[in-house]
């Protein structure tokens, strides 16, 4: 910082300086100053900061210089002139031509200028004559007027062809054009960048100047930890769902029989959602070891020969089908067992709610991923109706910011799946007959990926996110 | 408006398309010249409206939603006594394909458009409560090409011989299923029967091949524009479904016979000696009350104006005993209507979901968090307070991911497998969270240093005493990747952690660290952690095989315990 201070107050009093009442150039400057150009410029730009004190006007100058071939070019002469000037007057049978100083450029580049010729039908083969008399270095020459400060003198065409081979180098050299300012003073106090203890202390803040701030830049980011987006909207649904009284429901087992996450819920046996192409079953534990003993037995008969006021699909229901293990295809199975747990004790009206994962054994792509979240939501009472579940789900989706449009349930399923749980799936559990089950599920991805703007779910899900994303994504507020 | 129509009907019209649009859609315009611009209207269905699926049926509905026609009544006509149809079932059968029901459609008059509508249905059953033809497979001949009583058996496949459909030349049915392996088609069907000692096969009395189902039918028997008598047969495994698609077939396509809605009905002998008549054709009688479907709907329409409704929808309903009670008659073609709540389902789409009054349900209840999830989210809080960033990765991996790459064999993990992964990304569920932070910091190694992330998540492992032989636990997974492994940091972690659980560092009540050894860890930098002696999980360095295995070039520390001891 001082030897900052002391190139800022160099630069005032060389300014000062008769003669230089035009202005001065920043490199020539730092060339009479004797510091580097780059202190020159952080001196300029302090002394701008102050305000009027100086004037500086950003310029852009080429310079050229030699690259260290061009320097070897300017000691030694240029590949072809070397070549041409070792060549014997009887010349040499190409092979050997190639290994006289300049080499195989030399020898191409006095080709190309018709210095040399090569003889074909020579006797011991092709042979390189001299084809002129002599030759002049023009590249050497051109590469001392570089060298001299004299880079305008040579031809653009020769300096561009020196460029191109790389013997020239062309720099670009950004530097101000310094004058003095309608403040100017070389008395400037180096103005304080920061109040200190000291000045608290001595009350010395009251005669010093203080460097102003930079508001338009950005402030330094703290050092923080944040939470996963997904699992910000997570959080903010439960809140939604606490807010409307639902409990939550257990959901700790991804691993579900097909009993639980098919038959239970009165999906037949042959359903395609239970294809090897939809789910994954699992080699090991490949079957549930416990079924509900009783109830797995109303259950199959519900299935093969109804009850309870159904057909039932009469088929004949294997158990080895419903002991299949697999991972969980959505989180229902869940409510199932939360509804069987219900119908053991006196019934009384719940509201339940879960957010979990859920497994498909799908081909990914941008909106699909082999593991994602559900959301569900169910209430059990008695004479619940159609027109509970869609003011139900009216109050849930304008809470999650989604306004939607009272067309029915068919145009519900866009965004989710609601539904009236069948009696065929509720008294074999041994709910009351009057009690109504309604339930609906959405994606927790879905109104993330809208929220957030993502497009790709594998951006947001996964190890494969953007870190960046998750330290500059908002705060979830659905209702905002 | 047909939108409007479509959608009052409680169906949805997906697309209003054409040939030319959909072959330019999927194969460009180039591939799409001299398709046919005929508008195509593509309507979704629900999954078990069998009775949709062709243009005959969906007219038909509208039509009777509209009130302009009345549903048929169809009515089987069971011909004098030798003069029906006959189908004898052996009892070879029993072990590949039990069942066949059959039925005849006398006089019927084809048009292109009705042909095409006769086989497109046929796909699509096949496709849908066929179940891709393993529960039932549908065949259709012409009877005027053959002689009853016919016989459905099954042999050896040596033993079958004939000209397949469209084919020129006889095979025998194992030169059938070479001849079809590459069929783009019906290669999907040839593993209902391959590799069985006998293939199902139906003859006619003369011992002309009807068909070998579920694969292909006999060229003899082909129907055309020009058929006039048309035997339908279908078997399978499943009786039930075969009765229904039975009946689909010839509700719909009876339609077009001299006598429009009449069926012929065959006789089928079972093996022993038991016949039945097919088609079924039953009418079912419902009784509901009609505040039932009040009540379930949220609406308070009168008894006749819900028969009309039902009506409408197909199910022809009255008003009965002093207006306490509607009969509903479900059709042979409602085959979905299997109980009283798909009654009050049919009468709300009628009544119009539109049209009923959204009410919160007065339901009161106390809402509870589960304390799992309660725990999770408050500590989800204090470890980002803590400077970790939150990652969120798979509950599925590979093998190599959990065993290989962190030292161990897949035997020891005690993990979880999966039986039909379509890549090794999902061969088993973790059994730690670790693989998933490794592979984050591996996706993110541009992001500045040091990189500190956590996840709160479940990991699985086997476990013979749960009811489906596996249980999840709640694990907390920290990581800190820098230029130095920085233990003191994840300790550190620990310790705060420990503090906001309210558990002290001490032997008796709270929490201590001990070494261990793990093999993902560097030997010397491992201590297993307790609580109130009982380990709940490890921290540690990472061991540099696990680092290099993980595609990562820094030093790194981690922590990893079970959470669930704190709930």
């Amino acid at each position: 910082m001082a030897g900052g201070n002391q190139g800022t107050l160099r630069l005032l009093e060389r300014l000062d300086q008769p003669g230089a009442s035009g202005g001065l150039c920043s490199i020539q400057a730092a060339a009479e100053l004797g510091v580097d150009h780059q202190t020159l410029v952080g001196a300029v730009k302090s002394l701008q900061a102050l305000g009027e004190v100086i004037e500086a006007e950003a310029r852009t100058a080429t310079r050229w210089e030699l690259s260290p071939e061009g320097e070897e070019v300017l000691r030694d002469g240029s590949p072809e002139v070397r070549l041409f000037r070792s060549l014997p007057e009887e010349g040499l049978p190409q092979g050997e031509a190639m290994k006289l100083p300049g080499g195989s450029l030399g020898f191409s580049k006095a080709m190309a200028n018709k210095w040399v010729r090569l003889d074909k039908g020579a006797p011991g083969g092709p042979r390189v004559l001299r084809a002129v008399p002599s030759v002049q270095d023009t590249v050497q020459e051109h590469l001392g007027q570089v060298r001299t400060g004299g880079a305008q003198a040579v031809p653009e065409r020769d300096r561009s062809e020196l460029k191109r081979r790389k013997l020239l180098l062309e720099m670009t050299l950004k530097s101000y054009w310094i004058r003095k300012g309608s403040a100017f003073s070389t008395a400037v106090a180096r103005p304080e960048t920061e109040l200190t203890p000291e000045m608290i202390a001595t009350g010395s803040w009251r005669q010093l100047p203080f460097k102003p701030y930079n508001f338009s830049s950005l402030g330094l980011p703290p050092a923080c930890g944040h939470l996963h987006p997904l699992l910000k909207v997570r959080s903010e649904l439960r809140q939604i769902f606490l807010e409307m009284g639902f409990t939550e429901m257990r959901t700790d087992n991804f691993v579900e029989s097909s009993f639980w996450n098919f038959d239970a819920l009165f999906q037949p046996q042959q359903h395609p959602a239970r294809d090897q192409h939809d789910t994954f079953f699992l080699l090991d534990p490949a079957e549930a070891p416990q079924l509900p003993p009783g109830y797995y037995n109303k259950v199959k008969k519900v299935h093969s020969q109804g009850g309870y006021g159904s057909q039932g699909y009469r088929y004949e229901w294997k158990v080895e089908e419903a002991r299949k293990n697999l991972l969980r295809t959505h989180t229902t199975s869940a409510s199932a067992r939360a509804l069987f747990q219900l119908a053991r004790q006196k019934f009384t009206p719940v509201k339940y709610f879960s957010i979990d994962r859920v497994f498909r054994n799908e081909s990914l792509d941008a909106t699909h991923l082999a593991e994602f979240h559900q959301v569900e939501g169910v209430v059990a009472d008695r004479g619940l109706t159609l027109g509970h579940l869609m003011g139900t789900l009216r109050q849930f989706f304008t809470k999650l910011g989604l306004i939607l449009i009272p067309s029915g349930l068919k145009k519900w399923v866009e965004v989710g799946n609601s539904g009236v749980f069948r009696p065929e799936l509720l008294l074999p559990m041994g709910l009351p007959e009057n009690v109504t089950v309604i339930a609906w599920g959405l994606s927790l991805e879905r109104p993330t990926m809208i929220k957030y703007g993502i497009k790709n779910i594998r951006e947001l899900m996964g190890h494969r996110v953007n870190l960046q994303m998750v330290y500059d994504s908002p705060m979830c507020r659905l209702d905002v | 408006e047909f939108d409007e129509l479509c959608f009052e009907f409680g169906l949805e019209l997906d697309e209003i398309t054409s040939e030319k649009d959909i072959i330019s859609k999927e194969k460009g315009e180039e591939k799409a010249k001299g398709a046919s611009d005929v508008v195509l209207y593509k309507i979704d269905v629900p999954a078990n409206r069998y009775d949709l699926l062709c243009l005959e049926g969906l007219v038909r509905g509208l039509q009777v939603f509209k009130e302009r026609i009345n549903l048929p009544k169809f009515e089987k006509i069971i011909p004098a006594e030798g003069e029906g149809q006959r189908l004898i079932v052996t009892e070879q059968t029993a072990q590949i394909r039990p069942h066949a029901v059959a039925a005849v459609l006398r006089n019927i008059t084809f048009t292109k458009d009705r042909y095409d509508s006769f086989i497109d249905l046929q796909e699509k059953l096949h496709q849908n409560i066929c179940r891709k033809r393993a529960l039932v497979a549908i065949g259709t001949h012409d009877l005027d090409t053959i002689t009853g009583p016919f016989t459905f058996t099954a042999k050896a496949p040596s033993e079958i011989k004939f000209k397949p459909l469209n084919q020129s030349k006889e095979y025998t049915a194992s030169q059938i299923m070479d001849l079809y392996r590459t069929d783009s088609h019906l290669r999907h069907y040839l593993h209902l029967i391959e590799n069985k000692p006998r293939y199902p096969v139906i003859y006619d009395s003369n011992g002309v091949v009807l068909s070998m189902p579920p694969i292909i039918n006999g060229d003899h028997t082909k129907i055309s524009l020009k058929t006039r008598n048309v035997f339908i047969e279908c078997t399978g495994t499943d009786i039930t479904k075969a009765k229904i698609v039975l009946d689909i077939m010839v509700t719909m396509f009876s339609e077009y016979c001299e006598k429009p809605f009449t069926v012929e009905a065959v006789e089928v002998v079972h093996p022993n000696g038991k016949t039945h008549i097919y088609p079924e054709l039953a009418y079912r009688t419902e009784k509901v009350k009609p505040e039932y479907i009040n009540k379930k709907v949220g609406i308070s329409e009168t008894p006749s104006s819900l028969a009309k409704l039902l009506t409408r929808m197909c199910l022809k309903s009255h008003v009965t005993g002093n207006g306490n009670h509607l009969e509903i008659e479900i059709p042979p073609t409602r085959a979905d209507i299997i109980h009283a709540c798909d009654i009050v389902e049919d009468a709300a789409i009628a009544y119009g979901y539109n049209n009923i009054q959204m009410v919160i349900p007065k339901t009161y209840t106390i809402a509870n968090q589960l304390p799992l999830n309660k725990l999770t989210e408050l500590l989800r809080l204090d470890l980002a307070a803590a400077g970790f960033t939150e990652a969120l990765t798979f509950a599925l991996c590979s093998q190599e991911d959990i065993a290989d790459k962190l030292g161990t064999d897949i035997s020891a993990t005690n993990a979880v497998i999966i039986a039909n992964p379509k890549t090794a990304e999902f061969q088993v569920a973790r059994t730690t969270l670790l693989p998933g932070l490794l592979k984050t910091i591996a996706a993110n190694r541009k992001m500045p240093l040091p990189l500190k992330l956590f996840e709160i998540s479940d990991i699985v492992v086997k476990d013979p005493n749960a009811d489906v032989g596996a249980k999840n636990y709640r694990h907390l997974c920290a990581i800190y990747y820098n230029k130095s492994p920085g233990f003191e940091i994840i300790h550190g972690l620990l310790d705060r952690v420990m503090q906001v659980l309210d558990v002290p560092p001490n032997e008796e009540n709270g929490y201590t660290i001990k070494a261990a050894e793990g093999t993902a860890f560097f030997p010397g930098r491992c201590a297993e952690v307790f609580v109130k002696g009982q380990s709940v999980g490890k921290l540690g360095v990472v061991h540099p095989d696990v680092i290099t295995k993980f595609e990562l070039t820094m030093p790194c520390s981690v922590l990893e315990i079970n959470i669930e001891p704190f709930v």
